[in-house]
């Protein structure tokens, strides 16, 4: 296996709420053209550390962070640092889908149009590759200009994504991004990672464990704010070194 | 038992009274309707529609009356252009600011300040339109009339702000904070994300606002009684003195007009003129919130 390289890392990275502290001391390297996922009981952090990599933690007032994340060897926390072409390049999928209420076409075309390109033809292309790349464009080829309100939950979660994939991103954060959806919807989503997974690195918070230890190459396991252990998810599912890991992965935890 | 028979002979008069006063609001609404049409029917025994409709000069109180509506309808519809021309970019704009830049505490103050404008009497921004605005205007404009449509339409403008701003800012506010996210998500702006995701999002809701906005000051009066002069006047040159549909109302209610003249029932055909108006606008409004809701 070829030596991995380093899409993101984070060094003594602690974040607060107020006087909460929602992360102690992370300490990750994010391998490229991976799947990491990121798992945990709710409260444990794993959603902020997500938010942490392209700053969308603070768009919540009262919040404080601290430390170091590199995005290619770069602090994204510096001063100064363009944090709208950060999160160009770091796009993110949320737990609900959340479509813009405009048509399919538009929902895609946003993010190119955002991005100041004007020609028609250009958009066009991009929405299609876009929506070819997450899977939905044979479901909608027909209906591209009909609001996006219409899919369902599952197409709204893969157009979500396909609005991310339009501006060209290098990562892909997903903070549970089958968490509303049926079974079979999810399994679209899953093979769907596998096949972004060539092109882009993923970050996917997750509550389910079968999902984690089927989609990803690599594994976290957030305790209260601290990332308790990091490794290959076949190691971290088989061979925990924690104890509580260990109880987490199995179901016992609680 | 008994207790309870009395205790549900208590629950029917709650009930009635109830229904009752719905009942009053609805009664009082349509007898309000009733005689505006009754009365105006009266005027149309003497005068014609085509000429009410298509006269071009409103002199009823001449010896030689026209009744042509057409100049308080151009007069009203220049003013309240006018109005909207001020009311509205900078009502959206304040409710973008306020929605989606202000922080917690400037919103805390600026809001209850801004509503102040709309509880300032009319009257007072009438006087204010005369006394005040019209001669700074003369300044840059040397041939504007002491009393015209342009200073009136700016003041009413003014004062329709609040209503435009509250309403567009309380649909922008329900916008829900996921949408943005997946706007910024796709590395939008925040200036992107007000106006490309936020506001299309709330549009039905500000569609309302503008046309509550609009209703308003097409049935505002006292600013135009005061500012705009009192001459039916056939024109869209806002620099002229005109007079509205209210302010034609309120004119010749306040002179001396005996009850069943012709000149009496000028009033309730002008009434009704303005009815049709803002009921066509309140239709538009419905239209549009039934036609557009949002499902996030």
């Amino acid at each position: 296996m070829q030596e991995l390289n380093t899409k993101i890392e984070a060094r003594g990275l602690n974040f607060y709420y107020g006087s909460v502290q929602a992360l102690k001391n992370i300490n990750i390297h994010i391998k490229e053209r991976q799947i990491t996922a990121l798992i945990g009981p709710s409260g444990c952090g794993k959603s902020t550390f997500l938010r942490a990599l392209n700053r969308t933690n603070e768009l919540i007032p009262h919040t404080r962070t601290e430390g170091s994340v590199m995005l290619d060897g770069e602090e994204i926390y510096r001063p100064g640092l363009d944090v709208v072409g950060l999160r160009q390049r770091v796009g993110m999928v949320f737990q609900r889908p959340n479509p813009f209420p405009k048509s399919i076409y538009e929902n895609v075309a946003f993010g190119p149009k955002v991005l100041g390109i004007y020609s028609r033809r250009e958009i066009e292309e991009k929405v299609e590759k876009s929506l070819k790349a997450a899977a939905l464009w044979s479901e909608v080829a027909d209906r591209l200009h009909t609001s996006a309100l219409n899919l369902t939950l599952g197409q709204q979660q893969r157009l979500c994504i396909a609005r991310v994939l339009a501006v060209e991103p290098e990562v892909i954060l997903m903070d549970e991004p089958c968490s509303a959806l049926d079974p079979i919807a999810t399994l679209k989503i899953e093979e769907l990672m596998q096949e972004l997974k060539k092109r882009y690195t993923i970050v996917i918070v997750t509550h389910n464990m079968q999902q984690a230890a089927r989609t990803s190459d690599w594994a976290g396991f957030f305790l209260l704010g601290e990332l308790l252990e990091y490794g290959p998810t076949a190691d971290l599912f088989t061979r925990p070194k924690d104890k509580r890991t260990e109880n987490y992965v199995t179901g016992r935890y609680g | 038992m008994k207790r309870k028979l009395s205790s549900k002979i208590k629950e029917r008069v709650v009930e009635g009274i109830l229904l009752l006063s719905a009942l009053s609001s609805i009664l009082i609404t349509l007898s309000i309707v009733f005689i505006l049409f009754y009365e105006a029917l009266g005027f149309f025994k003497d005068v014609s529609l085509g000429e009410f409709l298509t006269g071009r000069q409103w002199t009823p109180l001449f010896a030689q009356p026209k009744f042509g509506i057409l100049p308080l309808v151009s007069g009203t519809l220049l003013v309240t252009g006018i109005a909207v021309l001020v009311a509205l970019p900078v009502g959206l704009i304040v409710a973008v600011y306020l929605s989606e830049y202000a922080p917690h505490k400037v919103r805390e103050i600026a809001k209850p300040i801004l509503e102040l404008l709309a509880a300032v009497p009319t009257v007072v921004y009438g006087y204010f339109a005369l006394l005040f605005l019209t001669p700074i205007l003369q300044n840059f404009i040397p041939q504007l009339s002491g009393f015209n449509a342009l200073s009136p339409g700016i003041i009413m403008g003014v004062m329709i702000i609040p209503y435009v701003s509250s309403v567009s800012e309380d649909a922008m506010k329900a916008v829900p904070m996921h949408i943005r996210e997946g706007s910024y998500a796709t590395g939008a702006t925040k200036f992107q994300t007000a106006f490309k995701v936020v506001i299309p999002s709330a549009f039905s809701g500000i569609a309302a606002a503008f046309i509550i906005g609009i209703s308003r000051a097409i049935g505002e009066t006292m600013v135009v009684a005061i500012a705009a002069g009192m001459m039916p006047n056939l024109t869209l040159n806002p620099i002229e003195p005109i007079q509205t549909l209210t302010a034609y109302i309120v004119g010749v209610s306040l002179g001396d007009v005996p009850h069943g003249t012709i000149e009496y029932k000028t009033i309730f055909a002008a009434g009704i003129t303005l009815f049709f108006m803002t009921l066509f606008l309140n239709i538009l409004g419905f239209w549009f919130r039934k036609r557009i809701r949002e499902v996030y």
